[in-house]
């Protein structure tokens, strides 16, 4: 289908549990892309249909764990080729959103509503790689990003 | 049934013991728990260390009220399918969190009357004692504000404008 190659990639991305939840609550805002959903739990039967991996999860205290889950959102970035990378956390994003920077691919930080006090490690991280930069609460925005744009509740 | 959970991430042996202890004393063999990588081994509640997303929201469908750490995943779906939900928080001094975000969460979700908080045991079991009288929640739409989804959806149209 020739309008299936015009329509952008989406790479959406979140560990299992809160982040996921909060990820597809935004889901409405990807309108026609061609989609793609990362998740660290067996979550393909949510998303409707679109493809959907299931990667590792992994903490900076696990270095180990680290380099396997950034090899498996490697090899998802290299066959996806999204023109659009994002994500609502944790680390697995956080990696996706680095990988996407670095094939091209515009990226977008949505830091976790559960972050009231300070933005997350991976959210401070994900600043420097995202085009897009946000947090959920008011207080926490700065002029140069994270930028407040509304919650998911 | 009254479905308690604690995420899959990290142990929460002092919620878990907690509604074990109350569910013996009281009798009450219709508590299911989803409690992750807790080491207390529960003696009066249905348990199930972790369980597909698919699988919690069916849970907590099912629930007539849900029992939970402060994370987003179990309130947010709370929330979506209206279930009254009680909440304790993970604290930082005692190990059972990198910080106190949950207290955090806790009190502005509080603060909006959307959740009941226990700040601790003892606060547990009384609200447990009345649980079926917990205020339901409003409940909330599946879907995230306007405002969210039509800047994240704006930038989306503007990337694929600039290809």
């Amino acid at each position: 289908m020739a309008n299936r190659q015009k329509r952008p990639r989406l790479l959406a991305v979140a560990s299992g549990g809160g982040h996921w939840i909060q990820l597809l609550r935004i889901a409405p805002a990807f309108g026609d892309c061609d989609c793609a959903f990362v998740c660290t739990l067996d979550a393909g039967d949510q998303v409707g249909g679109h493809r959907f991996y299931r990667v590792p999860d992994a903490n900076r205290w696990n270095k180990l764990a680290v380099i396997r889950m950034s090899l498996t959102v490697l090899g998802i970035m290299v066959r996806e080729r999204p023109a659009i990378v994002i994500s609502t956390g944790a680390a697995p994003g956080c990696i996706a959103l680095l990988f996407g920077r670095l094939i091209g691919a515009k990226t977008i930080w949505l830091d976790s509503f559960a972050n009231v006090d300070t933005l997350s490690m991976s959210g401070r991280l994900a600043g420097r790689f995202a085009d897009l930069w946000l947090t959920q609460w008011k207080h926490l925005a700065k002029p140069d990003g994270p930028h407040y744009e509304g919650s998911v509740i | 049934m009254i479905f308690v959970t604690v995420g899959v991430q990290l142990p929460f042996d002092r919620l878990v013991g907690a509604v074990d202890t109350w569910a013996g004393t009281r009798d009450r063999s219709d508590v299911v728990a989803q409690i992750g990588a807790s080491k207390y081994v529960p003696k009066h509640i249905r348990c199930q260390a972790t369980m597909t997303p698919t699988e919690f929201k069916r849970c907590v469908t099912e629930a007539t009220a849900v029992v939970a750490h402060a994370g987003m995943g179990s309130i947010i779906t709370a929330l979506e399918l209206g279930k009254p939900i009680l909440i304790m928080p993970r604290r930082a001094a005692l190990g059972e969190h990198r910080n106190d975000h949950q207290m955090s969460t806790a009190r502005l979700m509080a603060e909006q009357n959307i959740v009941t908080v226990a700040q601790d045991e003892d606060e547990l079991v009384d609200y447990l004692d009345r649980i079926e009288t917990l205020g339901r929640s409003a409940g909330i739409s599946s879907h995230a504000g306007s405002q969210l989804v039509g800047r994240i959806s704006a930038f989306i149209a503007e990337v694929d404008r600039r290809r």
